[in-house]
Order: C-alpha cells, then sequence, then structure tokens
C-alpha cells in the first residue's frame, strides 16, 4: 500500500545526478536521458478517456436516477453548511417549505475539514445566537496574543497593537472539524438532507446552458477504467439553485470558471499549502488561550508564508500547529513539509513539543489571494461562496468568518428568488508559472526526521488516516501521461515529489531501461489540491474519487 | 418459495484505516469524533442477504444495530445497500462501552423471534474486539442451528447448504431453517451503497426493555494499554554468539 518514498526519491535524486553530468559531458552522440520508450498509461479516468468511446462499457447501463429539490448544496464545510442553516431558518420564519440537499465526499461531516484555526465569532453567532445552549464547540477564547519573526536561532517578538488585523482579541481558538461537524448536527435537526459519503462529480446543465444541479460519483469502476460487476451510477440531484461550497479550489468551480468566465474582471487566485499537526504535550508548557504566529525561518525572503502554534483549552493539553507556504514559491527542490517538520526544531518552538505526543497530522492549499482574487459569484443556475471563490481575508490570517458570512448572505438572497426559474447574474501571475527551472536553483538539505520531534511523511502521511477504494481509476489525472517526466521531471526536477503533503507522486526508475515514470499513489491523497494549483505544466487535474474516501480527519 | 424474512445484524465500528488512540486515562480507544464505519463482515452478511432478496428467495431484509444514536448511520448504509427496514436497538452511550457478544446476542434472539425471522446473518466477527462470538451465543439462545465462518450459503427448499471455512480446509453443512449463520470473508463481494436507497427508508427506534432484554454485563475493562514499543534487533556474526546471547538473555 504505502511505498517507501524516502529510499526512491533519495536513489531517484542521485540517478538525476549521475545521467545529468553523463548529458553535459558525454558528446552530440548522447541520446535523451529521461526515458524514450513508450510511456506507460497511467491515466485511466473517464473524465480523460470519455467511456461512450470506450469498448469496455459497450452495453452497461448510464441512466441515472434523479431527484428534485430546491436547493443544493455541494460541500459541509462552514459556508455551505452556513447557507443550508440559514435557508431552513428563514423558511421556518416564513413558514415555507424548502428542500435542501447536502452532499459531502467525506464519510462524515468534518472528517475533510482542517484549518488553524482561530474563529472570529461575528458570522457564527449571527447563525446560533444561542450556540453556548446549544454547547457548540468554541471551549478556547484568546487570551494571549504573540508575533515573531524568526531566524535561524533567535526570536524577535513584534508586539501585537490593538487595531492591527490580526489582533484576535474576542475570537476563539477551536477545532474547526469538531465545530463543522456540530454544525452538521444543527442542519439536519432543521431538516436538511445531509449525505456525507455521496461526492458530486458532475454539474448538470439545462439546454440553455444554466446549471441543473449535480451529479453524485458513479462507483464500481476498476484501476483500469472498466466496469466493475458492481458499478452504479451516481444519483442526479437538480435543483433551482445549485450552491458550490467546495472549499479552496474546488474541482467543479474550476469547471464554472471556464463554463461561464467567472474570473475575467479579476486577479488569479494565488494559494498557499498549510500542513498541521496536533500535538498532545507536557502540561507544564500548555498555556491555554495562547496563539502565536511566525515568520521567517525557515523560510528564505523569496518565499511567503508563515506558521501558527495555537493553544486549545478542551480538557487535555492540546496544541495545534502548522505552517503555511506560499505556492508561489520559485525553488523547485523546497518541499512544504520538511520545511515545516524543520521549523519545529527552532530554539523557540522546540522546547513546547518536547515531551509531547503527536496525533494528528493533515494538509490542505488555502487562498491568498485576497479581495482581488474573488471572481464573479452567481451564474445561471447557482453561485459559489466559501473559499472556493475565496473570501478569506488574507492579513487577518482568518477565512472561516467570512465563508460562513458568504454562506449566510447567499441564501439570505436567493431564499425570495426561488421561485424564479433562472437566477439574473448581478459582479499577478498564476502561482504555477513561478517555479524556476531546477538547474537555476540549488537543492535544499533538510535535516532528517529524529522521529520525536520531526517526522518522516509516511508515517505523518498514516497518522490522517487517509485511505481510498484501492480498485478504483487514479482520481489525480493527468491530460498528458508523458508530461510528468518529459517536462515536470526534466526542468524542474519533479518537484511533485516535493509539494505533495501525502507522498503521492514518486519518480521511480523504469523496470527496463533507462529513465523514470511517474507512479501515483492515489490512495495516499489528503484532497489538498495543491498539485492541481502548483504543477508548473498544469497537466494534474484532481477529481473527485469514490465518495467516501479520503483523509479522516478528527477536529482538525 | 419467498416467503422468508432475514435479519441482519450490523457493528458500527472504528474504521480500519483510522489510526487508534489509547485514552490518556487508559479505560478504552478515542472514539469522540474519529471516522466510524460499517464492519466489514457485516458489510458481507448485508450483500448476502440482498442477494438472496434479488433472487426472489427472501422476502424481507431487516437490518439491525445495537448502540447510540450513532448507530442510525451504520443502518442507513444497510439500507442505502437494500435492506428494506432497518431497526435501531437505543442503548445510552455510557452503557453501549459495556455492550458485548453476550447482550447483543440476547437482542437479537428476541428479536428474531419477535420479528418471526428465518434467517439470522450476522459477520463472523467486528474488527475491534475481534470477539467471534455473537452469532454463536444468538444461535444458542435461540436454539437454533448455526453455519459459522460461510464462504458460500445456498437455499435448497426448508435447507440451507452452508460451506464453511475451517482450519482443515471447507466444511458443507446442510442446515434446516431456522438458522443463525455467520459471513467470512469470501462470501461475497459487497456492493456500494448508493444514494436513491437512502432516500426513502426508515429506521425504527426501540429500546432493550421493550424486548424485556437485561443489558448487565458481568465483565468490566481494567486498563486499555498500548502494546510495547518494539525494540531493535541484534545482529550476531556465529552461531556461537546467538546460543550465548540466548543464554545471556535467559532464554535457554
Amino acid at each position: 500500500m504505502l511505498v517507501p518514498l524516502a529510499k526512491l526519491s533519495c536513489l531517484a535524486y542521485q540517478c538525476f545526478h549521475a545521467l545529468k553530468i553523463k548529458k553535459n559531458y558525454l558528446p552530440l552522440c548522447a541520446t535523451r536521458w529521461s526515458s524514450t520508450s513508450t510511456v506507460p498509461r497511467i491515466t485511466t479516468h473517464y473524465t480523460i478517456y470519455p467511456r461512450d468511446k470506450d469498448k469496455r462499457w459497450e452495453g452497461v447501463n448510464m441512466e441515472r436516477f434523479a431527484e428534485e429539490a430546491d436547493v443544493v448544496i455541494v460541500g459541509a464545510g462552514p459556508a455551505g453548511l452556513s447557507a443550508a442553516v440559514r435557508l431552513k431558518q428563514l423558511a421556518v420564519a416564513h413558514e415555507k417549505d424548502i428542500r435542501v440537499c447536502l452532499v459531502e465526499k467525506a464519510a462524515q461531516i468534518g472528517a475533510h475539514t482542517l484549518s488553524g484555526a482561530c474563529l472570529d465569532p461575528g458570522a457564527f453567532k449571527e447563525l446560533f445566537p444561542d450556540w453556548k445552549e446549544k454547547g457548540a464547540p468554541l471551549n478556547t477564547p484568546v487570551t494571549e496574543d504573540r508575533f515573531g519573526i524568526l531566524t535561524e536561532k533567535y526570536r524577535i517578538p513584534v508586539p501585537i497593537l490593538p487595531g492591527l488585523p490580526m489582533n484576535n482579541h474576542g475570537n476563539y481558538i477551536v477545532r474547526l472539524g469538531h465545530l463543522v461537524s456540530w454544525m452538521g448536527e444543527q442542519a439536519e435537526a432543521l431538516g436538511v438532507e445531509v449525505y456525507p459519503g455521496y461526492a458530486a462529480a458532475e454539474v448538470l446543465f439545462h439546454d440553455d446552458g444554466s446549471v441543473k444541479g449535480i451529479a453524485t460519483n458513479d462507483v464500481g469502476i476498476q484501476k483500469d477504467g472498466a466496469p466493475k460487476a458492481t458499478f452504479e451510477r451516481g444519483l442526479e440531484l437538480h435543483a433551482k439553485v445549485t450552491i458550490f461550497a467546495e472549499g479552496c479550489h474546488g474541482h467543479l468551480a474550476k469547471q464554472l470558471y471556464k463554463k461561464f468566465d467567472l474570473r475575467a474582471n479579476c486577479e488569479p487566485q494565488t494559494y498557499g499549502i498549510g500542513l498541521k499537526e496536533l500535538w498532545v504535550i507536557d502540561e507544564k508548557n500548555w498555556k491555554p488561550g495562547r496563539v502565536d504566529h511566525t515568520v521567517g525561518w525557515p523560510l528564505d525572503r523569496h518565499t511567503y508564508g508563515g506558521s501558527f502554534l495555537y493553544h486549545l483549552n478542551e480538557g487535555e493539553p492540546l496544541v495545534a500547529l502548522g505552517l503555511v507556504v506560499g505556492l508561489d514559491y520559485q525553488n523547485p527542490y523546497l518541499s512544504p513539509f520538511r520545511e515545516f517538520q524543520r521549523w519545529k526544531h527552532h530554539p523557540s518552538i522546540r522546547p513546547t513539543l518536547e515531551g509531547g505526543k503527536r496525533i494528528a497530522y493533515g494538509a490542505r492549499a488555502l487562498n491568498e489571494g485576497g479581495f482581488q482574487s474573488i471572481p464573479k459569484l452567481t451564474f445561471p443556475g447557482g453561485l459559489l461562496i466559501g473559499c472556493s471563490p475565496g473570501f478569506m481575508n488574507v492579513p487577518k490570517i482568518k477565512g472561516t468568518h467570512t465563508a460562513m458570512k458568504s454562506g449566510i448572505l447567499a441564501a439570505e438572497s436567493i431564499f425570495n428568488q426561488l421561485t424564479s426559474e433562472n437566477l439574473q447574474s448581478k459582479t499577478i501571475g498564476s502561482d504555477f508559472e513561478r517555479l524556476k527551472p531546477a538547474k537555476d536553483c540549488t537543492p535544499i538539505e533538510y535535516p532528517k526526521p529524529d522521529g520525536q520531534i520531526s517526522f518522516d511523511l509516511l508515517s505523518s502521511v498514516a497518522l490522517s488516516g487517509t485511505n481510498h477504494e484501492h480498485d478504483q481509476p487514479a482520481h489525480l489525472t493527468l491530460r498528458d501521461d508523458s508530461i510528468p517526466v518529459n517536462r515536470n521531471l526534466s526542468i524542474y526536477d519533479g518537484p511533485e515529489q516535493r509539494f505533495c503533503p501525502a507522498g503521492v507522486y514518486e519518480f521511480v526508475p523504469v523496470e527496463q531501461g533507462d529513465g523514470f515514470r511517474l507512479q501515483i499513489n492515489a490512495q495516499n491523497c489528503v484532497h489538498c489540491k495543491t498539485c492541481d494549483i502548483k504543477d508548473p505544466s498544469q497537466n494534474i487535474n484532481w477529481v473527485v474519487p469514490e465518495g467516501g474516501g479520503g483523509p479522516a480527519y478528527n477536529g482538525m | 418459495m419467498a416467503e422468508l424474512r432475514v435479519l441482519v445484524a450490523v457493528k458500527r465500528v472504528i474504521d480500519y484505516a483510522v489510526k487508534i488512540r489509547v485514552k490518556p486515562d487508559r479505560t478504552g480507544v478515542v472514539t469522540d469524533g474519529v471516522k466510524h464505519s460499517m464492519n466489514p463482515f457485516c458489510e458481507i452478511a448485508v450483500e448476502e442477504a440482498v442477494r438472496l432478496k434479488e433472487k426472489k428467495l427472501v422476502k424481507e431484509v431487516i437490518a439491525v444495530s445495537c448502540g447510540p444514536a450513532q448507530c442510525q448511520e451504520t443502518i442507513r448504509t444497510a439500507l442505502a445497500m437494500g435492506a428494506d427496514r432497518g431497526i435501531h436497538v437505543e442503548v445510552p452511550p455510557a452503557e453501549a462501552e459495556r455492550l458485548g457478544p453476550l447482550q447483543v446476542a440476547r437482542v437479537l434472539a428476541k428479536l428474531a423471534e419477535k420479528e418471526k425471522v428465518d434467517l439470522v446473518l450476522l459477520g463472523k466477527q467486528a474488527i475491534d474486539d475481534d470477539c467471534n462470538q455473537t452469532g454463536q451465543m444468538t444461535a444458542g439462545f435461540l436454539d437454533w442451528p448455526q453455519g459459522t465462518f460461510a464462504s458460500q450459503v445456498t437455499l435448497e427448499g426448508d435447507k440451507l447448504k452452508v460451506e464453511r471455512e475451517i482450519d482443515g480446509g471447507l466444511e458443507t453443512l446442510r442446515l434446516k431453517l431456522p438458522a443463525v449463520v455467520t459471513a467470512d470473508l469470501r462470501l461475497n463481494e459487497p456492493r456500494y451503497a448508493t444514494l436513491p436507497n437512502i432516500m426513502k427508508k426508515k429506521i425504527e427506534v426501540i429500546k432493550p426493555g421493550d424486548l424485556g432484554v437485561d443489558l448487565t454485563s458481568k465483565l468490566s475493562v481494567i486498563s486499555v494499554e498500548d502494546p510495547p514499543q518494539r525494540t531493535a534487533g541484534v545482529k550476531v556474526e556465529t552461531t556461537e554468539d546467538l546460543v550465548a546471547k540466548l543464554k545471556e538473555i535467559g532464554r535457554i
């Protein structure tokens, strides 16, 4: 299942260098050092190889059942759930009955949620004025707010004055996965039909081009793309309005941007990758309510990013910590995961973790583009909310409250129009282009993980609880199977083997002859979307795997 | 022939891919917020029941689970696979932690009589406690024949031919209905739980008291601990060294 990555990438790196030297010193007769044999087929997904042209699918019944609802929401995160709850609250207040269906690819609500997180409770309290009585998990008010600039050995404290955007007075440190799970219960209590374990795989359109709804994923397709005996089509959910709340860089949103040209008048979105761990620490190091942010080391002047370390107050001495690395970094040798691991060794961070135990790991891409990167949000038949279009307030380092607010506003604005057929539409260079070729950059020497504070990639991935049904087409699809080796590896030294926080992408030597091939370990995927964002060839297209697969985060 | 009714028991367990963590107070493992799913052997049992129904040999498949409110998710999965009705025997969370095979078997036996079923299907064991007892105990309470570790089930009139995977190989039994069968891995490959099926079906909630079952357990868990950390091995050069080392640690 999980293939030893370190062994192979080290070997691959050495081979690559040896071959590079060979290429530079041999005369003109030196052949192309990347594999010249036929490219082994990697991608089998039907979005790249349509089934209507595939002989193995002849005679298979492709009919889908359909259900009609008033509103269908894709994604049960803070935005999606806020919209669902608000819609039902309005329905009750106006004595109308509306059918709201919510589909979520995670097996349970909150399992794919990952965030720091420091919550500005404004929007949340608006939605749930009686949150305390209902037992919402807002248990840790922020009591201390610290900011520091790190150098390799020292920490320079920076005072946080009231009025600065990152001042956290009045905010709560939350385990967003638990909050989202609680919101899911509230939504169900209000009558929202919540369907975890079912991924929205396809957008459906009316003849006039407006959005009709979505279809959930098909099940029972083999790894090589052929149908299994258990093959079944997904369900179509038709709605008057479809709300897309897929989170940062959603895969259906990606299609909608193209179809409705929603990004015509905004800046391209820029992203970061956030890696996070939960640690149970020694009680004497525990300062519940403390919020710690740093910038600087280990990232260099050219790489945007910073860290967070939050002390939760929920019984046991738990801290949530992590590193965000801007995905506009230039050095293809950079590994966000390893930067995170070595950051933990800093003299100002390490003591907090000493004697503690790591209990969770995960990663997710997040938006950094800010206000100027917000696309047009509405289109005939639907709208986008939450981190999908990207409402994160970057200077405040918070996006959850804006996501919730966008959900609430969406619900309020569509509620009155639910009887109409179509909603009338009202409202940098991109990250993947920033990578420099590998020959212009120097490899980064990362320290080996010590197994106490820092860890290797595979044991971290195991801790995320991620898993997928093994026998299905890889959901990390390549438009062109030859590009990873011929372009990404040759020019950029295969950055995907470094930026993926789950070890999905490996360049392994081919069985016969010289050269490498890309191996995709789709089962490891934690659905962070970084590869779709950072691939310099934009060849990787992340599509949704069978619902229920993915990480099993608990209160991340 | 399609007058037979089947009761399938399903258990909600921690998902097999999740890393287990022992609770700090050592009374059990952390279950709060952890991903749970239907026990894989229970999925196989549900699949077998649904297949019998599709072959028109069985009229109704009832899925049942004992435990706290979250069990309804598991029953819903069974309904999504094709079961007709769901019954949730509700047990409050504190008591649910002490539910063991004996208690569940009592419940299933009473339910099987109440619902007048002809076949009780279960998974051979649960992946959290690995007890492998519930099916056998249920058969004992009902005084019904049992076919455990079934790798093939064939209905022949009012008899059930069950092929069992045992240590020595395969054993075939013929059981008179009503009977209890527990499913082993190779019985079938379960289908996916699809959305259209869950939308329409209902789950009935009852209390153990309604069945007249007493859930007290005579077992109590003293402590739960992590297995000891694996220590590094020692390499030796010669057999003499090996013998010396073994003597040193008192093994010979």
